[in-house]
């Protein structure tokens, strides 16, 4: 912890959900690592590889129900299409912000250098293959090549 | 406060940052970079002076526009300038670093 004064080497990020502010979440994690020059790894696993599947990356909500800080009557929330229109409201809004959609946000980071993981259970349990997923993900791998991938000094993990 | 860069006295923040543009030259430019373990080529040169066109127009820095820009893509930009490619390149063109989280 000593080395460095404890400076953060390497972001592991492991992204385990597929709501869109738990992927912004993470996406902005990783991408603002790389721009402080921290390297920054993604580890996708369970509803988290909706974000790197090619078919549902472009279709990610933000959660309406049992989400108490969007400040909507959960049986409201749980109206047909009100998670469409939260989505859209927010997406407009993160655009204004010069926020990315979740496919460039992908180019972007695989062009800053971030790796990108897929989880091998999960791919396995929703029977994916490689090419249901985004073209930029390294490789499927075992969550104890995540953990070799992982080793070095300065190295925090972070789940989400 | 003051440092020597480039055989000049230039005022510069805490963070290396310059404070006042008029003070920039090419070779106070390549001085930082030097410190930073950068030698420019004219690649570099681009993008430093795209930078500084950007900020004299006050439009906010951010990866993604840097990418979207037509002067250098992200792949690029990170090969150019390898460790915190944003902060470091504004530093270099003297201006201020980048407030942006994207």
């Amino acid at each position: 912890m000593n080395e460095d004064k404890g400076a953060i080497k390497k972001m592991m990020i492991i992204l385990s959900k597929g709501t869109l502010e738990n992927v912004y979440a993470a996406f902005v994690l990783a991408n603002g690592a790389r721009m402080e020059g921290i390297a920054a790894e993604i580890f996708f696993t369970f509803f988290g590889l909706e974000a790197i599947h090619k078919k549902k990356l472009e279709h990610l909500h933000v959660a309406t129900v049992g989400n108490p800080a969007m400040h909507m009557p959960t049986m409201l929330g749980g109206l047909p299409g009100m998670e469409a229109l939260a989505s859209n409201m927010m997406k407009k809004e993160m655009e204004k912000i010069d926020m990315p959609d979740i496919l460039e946000f992908l180019d972007i980071l695989t062009a800053s250098g971030v790796k990108l993981w897929a989880c091998k259970l999960a791919v396995d349990m929703f029977h994916y293959t490689k090419d249901d997923l985004y073209e930029g993900v390294e490789a499927i791998i075992t969550v104890g090549d995540f953990y070799k991938e992982s080793a070095g000094e300065g190295v925090h993990m972070l789940f989400i | 406060m003051e440092k020597v860069i480039a055989g000049k006295p230039i005022t510069v923040n805490e963070e290396g940052y310059l404070t006042d543009f008029n003070q920039w030259d090419e070779k106070v430019g390549e001085a930082i970079a030097a410190e930073n373990h950068l030698s420019l080529t004219p690649r570099h040169w681009d993008v430093i002076k795209y930078l500084q066109n950007e900020q004299k127009n006050q439009v906010a820095l951010s990866i993604r526009r840097v990418g979207k820009s037509g002067v250098v893509d992200i792949k690029e930009l990170y090969s150019l300038f390898p460790n915190a490619p944003l902060k470091t390149a504004t530093k270099i063109a003297g201006i201020p670093k980048p407030a942006s989280c994207i």
